[in-house]
């Protein structure tokens, strides 16, 4: 228990110094989600009322914000990332076959993380990868013509 | 003497394996003790033969693509270097079909250089149109742009001349330059090439419209989703700072600009330009209503230009080359060119620049070369996940904003999506509610509520489809939601839903009832 609050206690301090670090900034609420998210792999719900006060707002506010943008998460991802594209481009190249393919395999949903926490599928709606579709974003990586062969590669070259 | 090769650094030419085809060439070369340098361009736009690798010869640019990194050492072998033939090579670049009929204005350097070389940039024009707005008065221009007939590029087509003149006129403590690069509409990519391909073309944009308007800040509202396009941007930046063109005395005109990256955070909404300047101002990205414009009271309550990437990035040529030479591109009261982006199951997927007025059925069947497939065309959908869905019956239709317009469709960023007659139009139709569903920013009942009726609705009529059941009476209703939807949304998230829908319903019949499907499957 004091180890929990321990680790809750630096997570404020942190967020409240990346905070400060951008109050300065004019519109600097997402930045600082950016950089908080960044941090920790999520925004943790006890870091929102550090960020509120430096940004003199209330926590209501930062947590609507916080839960509008499909980007911020309350609990970290997996290890890896893998962000399908289930936008129309890729669903004319057999996209949507492929995501249901992968989440079957994995046995997960979209936005679930495998049960060994190595890897959360996400649903994005285009990566601008539309000629070279369907894509995927593994990690920040683009990936392009993929097929489902090519897509079990793709992960099982990934860090355990 | 080192031989030249180019190997793009576009995301498009990573995502299918650029990277390692580059290492591969250079770990090749050095195997082989040839001398050669390889400069990571832009990509020219032929998506479908990327990774395209070009080599610097007597005879111009020669193309090679699309190359694996295993094909690499049969290209040795073939003396690629000096223009060796291989099944992978198409001549020179500029020669091949697809590139030839272009009018590239926009991208005129977009894959020929590289991105971050602000030696080349000028070398290939870069910067005149700056040089010689400092020479102009504000007025002109103004004048210069409106005279140019550009249009906004990010979906409305508004004129962006008229645009800069409102904020030019408007008063203010200070006034900002938007630039919105949130390009969600699926089935596009030219916002996200400008910036990975030529970044100070954009950024010049953006100063020309500072200038022009009297703004000091610049804002690009970039998407997450493209995290190469944000750090290109991001070092462009810093380059045109380090060399006083952005900053406290640009080019030492006595005149200031600065830019920031500000990146989105996954949401469709933040496109439309209100929600936008929510989003930047560090808020929840819902949809103000209008009035007041942005040219009036915009980011924090100062009047705003808010401009898409392709808009700002066309102005630099309309001043270097005045206002008749862009306007003599184009048909109607669409002028200059258009960066046409073929997407999904197309054989020639890429960016084709040209002048408005070419036919649909040009652009898919001669510049696209029908579907990748093989199959037949059966669907394009025109202008995102908002744009109408469009039947080869209708292929005559010019690329044209009022054209587009009378056909129930629109233009939007220009993104055509090609479906072959595997696609179920029922399912397309349940996806554009879903997809409203998902990103509606739940300020109005007809879009958010709407939205998910329609998935329901959908859902019903497949399951009476199923079971053969009449699906019609789920139809009427659908219709009806529609309307409620186009006249009761506060922005086109809720307002053009419909399109997708109803041109579904209208150009497709057979896949709503059922019929064929359940023949084709006996
Ligand atoms: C739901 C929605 C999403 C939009 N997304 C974008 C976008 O991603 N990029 C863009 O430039 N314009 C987008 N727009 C259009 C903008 O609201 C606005 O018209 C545009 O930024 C104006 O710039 P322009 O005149 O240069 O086109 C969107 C509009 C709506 C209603
Ligand atoms: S139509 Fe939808 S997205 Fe647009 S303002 Fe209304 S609720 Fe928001
Ligand atoms: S639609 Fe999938 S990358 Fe654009």
């Amino acid at each position: 228990m004091a180890a929990a609050d321990e680790i809750q206690s630096a997570q404020q301090a942190t967020a409240r110094a990346i905070a400060g670090a951008h109050s300065h900034r004019e519109g600097a609420l997402l930045p600082i989600l950016h950089a908080v998210q960044e941090e920790f792999g999520c925004i943790p719900p006890q870091t929102i009322p550090a960020i509120a006060d430096v940004l003199n707002l209330s926590r209501a506010e930062v947590h609507g914000v916080v839960s509008f943008y499909h980007d911020f998460r309350d609990t970290p991802a997996g290890r890896h990332v893998v962000k399908l594209c289930r936008a129309e481009a890729c669903q004319a190249m057999g996209g949507a076959a492929l995501a249901e393919q992968l989440l079957e395999d994995l046995d997960t949903g979209w936005s679930g993380t495998t049960a060994d926490g190595r890897l959360t599928i996400e649903p994005v709606y285009c990566l601008g990868l539309c000629a070279c579709a369907p894509a995927a974003m593994i990690d920040e990586k683009p990936h392009g013509r993929l097929d489902a062969a090519r897509l079990t590669t793709l992960l099982s070259e990934l860090a355990p | 003497m080192s031989i030249t090769l180019y190997v793009p650094r576009d995301s498009a030419a990573l995502a299918v394996g650029a990277d390692q085809v580059a290492e591969r060439i250079r770990a090749e070369a050095s195997a082989r003790g040839v001398e050669i340098s390889i400069i990571r361009n832009g990509s020219r736009g032929m998506i479908w033969l990327e990774p395209l690798v070009e080599v610097e010869t007597d005879e111009g640019r020669l193309a090679y693509g699309p190359v694996t990194a295993d094909q690499v050492p049969s290209l040795f072998d073939a003396g690629f270097l000096t223009g060796g033939d291989h099944p992978l090579a198409h001549g020179p670049t500029e020669d091949i079909a697809f590139f030839k009929r272009q009018t590239r204005l926009t991208f005129a350097r977009c894959g020929l250089t590289d991105p971050l070389s602000l030696a080349a940039y000028r070398a290939h024009g870069g910067l005149v149109g700056l040089e010689r707005a400092l020479t102009m008065t504000p007025e002109a221009i103004l004048e210069t742009v409106t005279q140019s007939g550009l249009r906004g590029r990010g979906g409305a087509g508004f004129p962006t001349g008229i645009k800069w003149r409102t904020v030019y006129e408007a008063q203010g403590p200070r006034k900002y330059i938007v630039c919105n690069a949130d390009e969600g509409d699926s089935g596009t990519f030219s916002d996200r090439m400008i910036m990975e391909g030529d970044p100070f073309l954009l950024l010049e944009g953006m100063i020309l419209a500072g200038i022009a308007v009297g703004a000091e800040k610049g804002y690009i509202y970039l998407r997450s989703e493209y995290p190469h396009a944000i750090d290109t941007m991001n070092r462009a930046i810093r380059i045109l700072k380090d060399n006083n063109i952005l900053g406290d005395d640009l080019l030492n005109a006595h005149k200031a600009f600065d830019v920031e990256v500000r990146v989105g955070a996954g949401a469709y909404v933040c496109g439309e330009e209100t929600a936008l300047l929510d989003s930047l101002e560090g808020k929840r990205g819902v949809v103000r209503a209008k009035p007041p414009l942005p040219a009036h009271r915009g980011l924090f309550g100062c009047p705003t230009v808010i401009n898409n990437v392709i808009s700002l990035a066309s102005v630099p040529i309309i001043l270097a080359q005045g206002a008749d030479f862009y306007r003599d591109f184009g048909m109607g009261r669409s002028r200059g060119t258009i960066p046409i982006q073929l997407a999904g199951n197309v054989r020639h997927g890429g960016l084709f620049e040209a002048g408005f007025g070419m036919t649909l059925g040009e652009i898919i069947e001669e510049i696209g070369g029908g579907t990748a497939s093989g199959r037949p065309v059966k669907a394009v959908q025109v202008g995102g996940p908002l744009g109408a869905y469009f039947p080869p019956a209708l292929f005559d239709t010019p690329f044209d904003y009022e054209a587009f317009a009378a056909r129930d469709g629109l233009i939007g960023h220009a993104g055509i999506v090609v479906f072959d007659d595997s696609v179920d139009m029922l399912a397309q139709a349940r996806f554009a509610f879903e997809f409203c569903a998902i990103e509606s920013c739940g300020k109005c009942t007809p879009c958010r509520i709407g939205a998910v009726r329609g998935v329901e609705l959908a859902d019903k009529a497949q399951s009476d489809i199923a079971a053969s059941g009449d699906p019609a009476p789920h139809y009427a209703i659908m219709r009806d939601l529609c309307e409620t939807m186009k006249f009761g949304s506060l922005c086109a998230l809720g307002g053009f839903t419909p399109y997708p829908v109803l041109s579904a319903l209208n150009h497709f019949p057979e896949d709503f009832s059922g019929e064929p499907r359940r023949q084709a499957a006996e």
